[in-house]
Order: structure tokens, then C-alpha cells, then sequence
């Protein structure tokens, strides 16, 4: 393993850890783990400040390819480890990444409270509209007619729309960037990690495997043409027009954050006497 | 008195809309010195490098050593333009200076990068020539363009140097990808799978 307590500057290279990454050749996740190194070399915090929390899926093993601390925690429920954490060590930076089944289906409960609680951590979704790992099942993103084996003239289902979601729930910072841009993906993410409060950045990031149509990607994304807004009602609108595939900030808001009490209100033996039989 | 309208009168719903844009995109800020264009130089020959390191990483990964080491053999090459940059600049030991200008290219990756997408992983050494040829040429057009718009004659003189130099990289690759037979239409046919088809 890397030394995590190299000297200042830091380069992308010094928040990869020695094991490379067993994705799919092809799979986005790869560039998003540079984006991800990139953006912590942005910022210059130590790696040993750094927290890289996940759940199940292909784009969960990311911590193990950084030189930060990681948990690869149960399905679903990185959030709320990373939530956790950020409580017990606010000092570090603490970045939850995962993929679209774990967090908008097995953990879309714990999606909604962490927007809404609005803790100062930055949640990375690596999109592919697919469940890769468990051979290419539909996902909470999967397009309702992507006809497959496995869910013949496809689901009928509508696509969860996770921005929107976000937004209405009360992520302080929502955007979207694209594998294919590791470079802009560094910078969001970086401005996403600066952002006080629930950070939360789709990354559009293709399963050449199970859904090979996704290179065509690459042509479809393009710079959302208007500046980021901290008008959550004009981020709705422009949210819910768009194509899927406008990249970069559309919401960058002031709620304040949430922050733990500092000191008790009560003594232990107080509580403990109003819960008594 | 500003002409300026607040933006619920100017904008409306339409404004507000992020449909897909239907302009061209912005003209690219080209280099303004020597210096300016060989740092673009530099930063697409070190994305190249970081790149074929990460395909030669996968291909290990996913045991197809032929692919894996021509890569790395590209990683190699790539390295070696960009220290022969650093050499002729006299930047060996400083970095070329920062001008937080972006880059003069419209892509969101430099011209010589290849695209991780265009991976498979039961692709043959032809596949990844193919790949770098590409890539080769896009930096040659890359530099033929900025050769065109340069600011002034030196910047187009050693804009003119760096296209011929990606023009004898194609050449060569040309002439190595003659020696390579093409896959049978076959080559991706895997007898295990990993899509469920049954």
C-alpha cells in the first residue's frame, strides 16, 4: 500500500492505492476513479483526510483502488455509514460513492434522508443504468422500454429521476457530469467536496458490457448551457426540461448544513429516568 | 439604468430550459506564446501516457498480456515525447508555468487520448493499433489546426514541427498495423459469456 502520509503537494497519483481495478475493460468507473484522484489533488487534502465510503456494486470498489481510508459497507446503506462517520469525524472529508442500484433502489430510503439531513459530505452515483455486477437486470435509472433477456420489451417502469429526487429533497449542491470528461468530472467533484453541506453529482459512467449502446454517450453529452443557480425552483425546471445529458453544476444552494450538538442537554442518568418503568 | 431585465421577465420557462444546444460550440482560445503551446503539448502527451497505462493495466487485469504490453509499449513512447518537451523547454526540473487558460482542443479529452470505452476485453493487438492510430492522427489534425489560427509565425513554425511529428508517429503505426493480421469476424465470440443470453 501507498504511503498515506506523504508531504504536500499531491499529485492524482499519490490517492491511488497498488491494486488496480478489476472493472470490465471499457467500464466508466475507470475514469471516474481518476476524476476522483484528480479532485482530491485539486483540493491537497492529505489522503489520510480522506474518507471513501461505498456499498455493493461494480462502482463500490472504489475505495479500495484509493489511497484514503475506505469501508465498503453493506448494500445500500453507504450513506448511512458515511453519514456516521462525517458525525463522528467531522474533520474529515467524506466522499460516498456508489452505483445507481445501490443508492436509488436498495438504498433510496437512506437517499432521501441523507439529502434531506444535509451532513457535509459529497455522494458520487456512477450511473450505468444497470445492475452490472449481478449480469445486467434492470436498474431504478434503466430507460422503461430497454428491451433485454432479462426483462423482454423492457420493464414499462419510469426511469427514477435522481436530480430531481435530490433537489426536492434537500441536496445543497446537484450535478451531473459524464466518465468520458474525467478532467470537468475533477472539477465538479472538487467543487462538490468544497460545497457545504449534502453534495450529490451523477455520474453518467458507461457498462460497455451490459448496455454497449452506451458509448454513444460520449456524442450526446454536452455543458449545460446556462450557469448554476441557487433558486431551487428554477434548478426544478431546468432539472426536469433537460435531455439527461446536460453536464455540470445545476444547483449549488445555502442551505446550512447540518451539525451535530456540541454539548448535552442532558446527563445520562436523566434520560435514562424519563424511560423508566 | 441598466437595459438589463431580471431574469423572471428576460427568462420565462424557455430560458430555464436545458435543451440540448443547437450552436456551435465556442471557438477554442489558441496559444498566445511558445510557451503556452508546448504546455498543451506536454499535458495531452502525459494524458496519453497516464491512459495507455490504465488500458495495459486493465488488459493484465483481464489476462490478454499481448494487448497489455503493446500499450504499455505505447505508455513508453508517449513518455518519452513528453520528456523530450520538457528537455527542449527547459523544464526538466520546474514545471511549465500554469496559465489556468483551458486547453485549445473541443474535445473533453486531449486529441491522443483514447477513449476507455473503446476497450474489450478479447480485443487483439489489431484493435489497440487501430485505437492508437486514431489517436495519433486526432493530434495530428490537432496541430494542423492550430498551425492554421496561430497567433504568430513562430507559434505556427512550432506548430508546424509538433503536426509533422505526429504525422511520422501515424506513418509508423501505419507501417507496424501492416504487419499485424486483422481478427477473424469471430474474435469476440466468447464461450462463457458474461451477458446471460440463454
Amino acid at each position: 500500500m501507498n504511503d498515506m502520509t506523504l508531504p504536500p503537494p499531491f499529485t492524482a497519483g499519490d490517492y491511488k492505492s497498488d491494486y488496480k481495478p478489476i472493472w470490465c475493460p471499457g467500464c466508466g468507473d475507470y475514469t471516474v476513479l481518476g476524476a476522483l484522484t484528480k479532485a482530491m489533488a485539486l483540493l491537497q487534502r492529505p489522503p489520510h483526510e480522506v474518507a471513501v465510503v461505498s456499498g455493493i456494486g461494480c462502482s463500490s470498489r472504489i475505495p479500495a483502488y484509493t489511497n484514503c481510508y475506505g469501508f465498503h459497507g453493506v448494500h445500500g446503506r453507504a450513506l448511512a455509514a458515511g453519514t456516521g462517520l462525517k458525525m463522528a469525524r467531522p474533520e474529515l472529508t467524506v466522499v460516498v460513492a456508489g452505483g445507481d442500484g445501490d443508492g436509488y433502489s436498495i438504498g433510496g430510503n437512506h437517499f432521501l434522508h441523507a439529502c434531506r439531513r444535509n451532513v457535509d459530505i459529497t455522494y458520487l452515483v456512477m450511473d450505468n443504468h444497470v445492475y452490472g455486477m449481478t449480469k445486467g437486470q434492470a436498474s431504478p435509472t434503466t430507460e422503461p422500454d430497454w428491451d433485454n433477456k432479462l426483462s423482454p420489451g423492457g420493464t414499462g417502469v419510469r426511469a427514477f429521476h435522481p436530480l430531481v429526487i435530490a433537489l426536492a429533497s434537500g441536496a445543497n449542491f446537484v450535478a451531473r457530469a459524464f466518465s468520458g470528461d474525467p478532467n470537468g468530472t475533477a472539477e465538479i467533484i472538487a467543487q462538490a467536496i468544497r460545497h457545504p453541506g449534502f453534495s450529490f453529482v451523477e455520474i453518467l459512467s458507461p457498462c460497455v458490457t451490459f448496455r454497449p449502446e452506451q458509448r454513444k454517450w460520449r456524442d450526446l453529452v454536452h455543458p449545460a448551457p446556462v450557469a448554476e443557480t441557487d433558486d431551487p425552483a428554477r434548478a426544478a425546471r431546468r432539472i426536469m426540461t433537460d435531455d439527461g445529458f446536460n453536464i455540470g453544476v445545476l444547483y449549488a444552494g445555502s442551505r446550512t448544513q447540518y451539525e451535530r450538538a456540541r454539548v448535552a442537554s442532558a446527563t445520562l442518568d436523566e434520560i435514562e429516568a424519563e424511560y423508566a418503568l | 439604468m441598466s437595459t438589463t431585465k431580471p431574469a423572471s421577465v428576460a427568462g420565462g420557462t424557455d430560458r430555464d430550459a436545458l435543451e440540448p444546444p443547437t450552436d456551435n460550440p465556442l471557438p477554442p482560445l489558441m496559444p498566445q506564446s511558445i510557451e503556452e503551446l508546448m504546455a498543451q503539448a506536454l499535458a495531452m502527451e502525459r494524458e496519453a501516457v497516464a491512459r495507455y497505462g490504465e488500458l495495459a493495466d486493465m488488459m493484465e487485469t483481464h489476462n490478454n498480456p499481448e494487448v497489455a504490453a503493446l500499450f504499455r509499449k505505447m505508455a513508453g513512447y508517449e513518455a518519452l515525447h513528453a520528456e523530450r518537451i520538457l528537455a527542449d523547454m527547459g523544464w526538466v526540473e520546474d514545471e511549465p508555468p500554469l496559465t489556468g487558460k483551458p486547453p485549445s482542443w473541443l474535445t473533453a479529452e486531449a486529441p491522443e487520448t483514447v477513449p476507455v470505452e473503446e476497450m474489450h476485453y478479447l480485443m487483439h493487438p489489431w484493435h489497440a493499433l487501430q485505437l492508437a492510430l486514431a489517436a495519433e492522427q486526432r493530434a495530428q489534425e490537432f496541430f494542423t489546426r492550430l498551425a492554421a489560427d496561430a497567433a504568430t509565425d513562430a507559434i505556427r513554425r512550432a506548430a508546424e514541427e509538433m503536426r509533422d511529428e505526429e504525422a511520422e508517429h501515424v506513418e509508423l503505426l501505419q507501417k507496424w498495423l501492416a504487419k499485424v493480421s486483422p481478427p477473424g469476424p469471430d474474435w469476440a465470440v466468447d464461450p462463457d459469456p458474461p451477458r446471460y443470453l440463454d
